[in-house]
């Protein structure tokens, strides 16, 4: 008989509440499953088994009282910038390895008021700045595929934990990928939603007109139920969309003959591996084995400047966003001299490498002689992107793109080489700086590992991903399929 | 090189990031490797295209001035490095 970590958040929603085991049950194994292979996989920073058993007797009581919801029960994996009250959150960073927050961010709101149970806080790369989970403070996480390689990042804790079973279903936060290169990575399904759509109030922030917290799951049904679940408008995020939300799940299992799907030229360029090139020149075929309309006559010819625009952007809202730890109010505090010995002292101390990096180039991108020239010149660009996919979606329903360029690389082959590490977002930034829904889904493996198929929506259209990628995947007939850790 | 080592000597100090002489001297060559390949940047022509700050077309979102709880006191002070009579210590700014 399969163990109760190895089900969809669905499956044990359906067993739960038809009692064929109880939530503190699939909690435990959940938990066994943590010990059994967590010295191999390290997804999470901060394990919560006490609190989780708590959660999981409050979720078997509600399943009693017939109050439960679909989220009910169904063990977690948080990523550590999602601030939970009482609950170390770390960012992934020295900086912050002592705080403890004193209040709890929307989404863990969210998903606690629905009762799902939190296992701990999933391991990431430091601040969300980075694409293999190896620029954490806290050790590399394993992809559990193989473990000599990355999962991904900067979500690698919360993929790497559905994908080896280690949870059920996690929340992420992509800014320029961070879901979706991951979630592609370890074979699992990672939604970034549109901007706006979830709250960041108490997401610690990264590049604030591009974070976005979204779900990973084992299928694209977790995927749906998820994002309805976090995804309701919260005035204390002054950017979270008024705009009502539709129900995700009412798009799952309808047709999708005669959707007019477009496929970019710009993103078949050299240096994709050529199993991706197959698994998605498959995935094609299938889509149009259901009745897609698929085109691959489109061009978006400023795709090719997406990388540039994000990595000044993103950069230069870092270094704006990470001025706040100054050893003052909070967090890492060397106290040996002056104020600004001290504050030099801890910002040296608290951050890594790569956040070193990505402050300088924003700080440099922002400065007297260069705002012009790189901050103002790549918002205009940005503005280019976003009439190029705005034009597009006139005429297609959803565009699909491999979402990475090769599948999980060895632990160690991009570090010293920052420049080759962003390359790996090369799929996924296009649509992150549109502020662009887009889905990871998995598409078949290459060389023995998964390869991720990337479904990019009109703004706020989730609906239509989800709709497409629940149907590819049924006819794939591939989901839930756990790395044989 | 598009970035000199004086000029990350300077964004360093300005970002107050204690760089020792290796860490300046590793971040001018990766700065500049980073920075080459932004340069088709300048070539894309953007006359008259308004930039864009914010993806969503949402402006001054406005709330109503109304008393409602906010975080206490000692829960704010809780993760500060130093505290006195409800109070956060900082060291003098002034010398």
């Amino acid at each position: 008989m399969s163990e109760l970590w190895e089900l969809t958040a669905h499956e044990a929603q359906d067993g739960l509440r038809a009692r064929a085991f109880s939530a503190v049950e699939l909690t435990e194994s959940v938990l066994a499953r943590v010990d059994a292979v967590e010295d191999r996989v390290n997804a999470y920073v901060t394990r919560t088994d006490e609190l989780a058993l708590e959660q999981a007797r409050e979720a078997d009581a509600r399943f009693a009282a017939g109050t439960a919801t679909p989220l009910t029960g169904i063990p977690f994996a948080v990523k550590d910038l999602i601030v939970t009250k009482g609950v170390r959150t770390t960012a992934g960073s020295r900086m912050l390895g002592d705080f403890i927050p004193p209040y709890d961010s929307h989404v863990y709101e969210q998903i606690k008021r629905a009762g799902a149970v939190m296992v701990g806080k999933a391991n990431m790369d430091e601040f969300a700045m980075g694409s293999s989970t190896e620029h954490s403070a806290y050790g590399p996480t394993r992809n559990p595929w193989d473990t000599a390689r990355v999962p991904g990042g900067s979500s690698g804790g919360s993929a790497a934990a559905v994908a080896a079973g280690e949870c059920l279903a996690a929340l992420g936060s992509d800014t320029g990928g961070s879901i979706r290169q991951p979630a592609a990575l370890c074979g699992v399904v990672g939604l970034d939603p549109t901007y706006g759509r979830v709250s960041r109030f108490g997401i610690i922030a990264f590049g604030s007109s591009l974070d976005q917290v979204g779900p990973i799951g084992r299928d694209v049904e977790d995927v749906a139920t998820i994002l309805d679940g976090i995804g309701s408008h919260d005035p204390r995020d002054s950017t979270s969309d008024p705009a009502p939300r539709p129900d995700m799940r009412h798009y799952l299992g309808r047709e999708i003959a005669g959707k007019k799907i477009g496929v970019p030229r710009e993103y078949f360029i050299e240096g994709m591996e050529p199993g991706v090139r197959d698994r998605i020149d498959e995935s094609l075929a299938r889509l149009k084995s259901l009745g897609c309309e698929v085109d691959t006559d489109l061009s978006l010819p400023m795709t090719e400047h997406a990388l540039a625009v994000y990595y000044l952007i993103a950069p230069s809202e870092a270094s704006s966003n990470l001025a706040r730890y100054d050893g003052v109010k909070y967090g890492l505090s060397e106290r040996g001299g002056s104020m600004w010995e001290n504050m030099e002292q801890t910002r040296e101390q608290g951050f890594g490498d790569e956040v070193k990096r990505r402050i300088m180039l924003g700080v440099y991108a922002l400065s007297a002689g260069y705002y012009d020239q790189f901050y103002l010149k790549a918002q205009k660009v940005r503005t280019l992107i976003t009439n190029e996919f705005r034009e597009a979606f006139t005429r297609y329903d959803a565009l699909v793109t491999p979402t990475t360029p090769g599948v999980a690389f060895p632990v160690g082959e991009k570090l010293d080489d920052p420049y080759a590490m962003y390359l790996n977002d090369i799929y996924t930034l296009p649509s992150a700086v549109a502020g662009l829904p887009a889905l990871s889904l998995p598409c078949g493996l290459s060389e023995g590992l998964p390869v991720g198929l990337q479904i990019i929506g009109d703004v706020g259209d989730e609906g239509t991903i989800l709709q497409i990628g629940h149907a590819f995947e049924g006819a794939l007939g591939q989901a839930n399929r756990l790395a044989a850790l | 090189m598009p970035i000199s080592r004086e000029q990350v000597l300077h964004i360093g100090r300005l970002a107050r990031l204690g760089l020792s002489d290796a860490e300046i001297d590793r971040l001018t060559v990766q700065l500049s490797d980073i920075l080459d390949h932004f340069d088709a940047l300048a070539a894309v022509d953007t006359e008259g295209v308004e930039p864009t700050a914010h993806p969503l077309p949402l402006h001054n979102v406005m709330r109503s001035d109304s008393v409602a709880p906010s975080l206490k006191r000692d829960d704010a002070l809780s993760n500060a490095p130093e505290v006195e009579d409800g109070l956060i210590r900082v060291r003098a700014v002034l010398e």
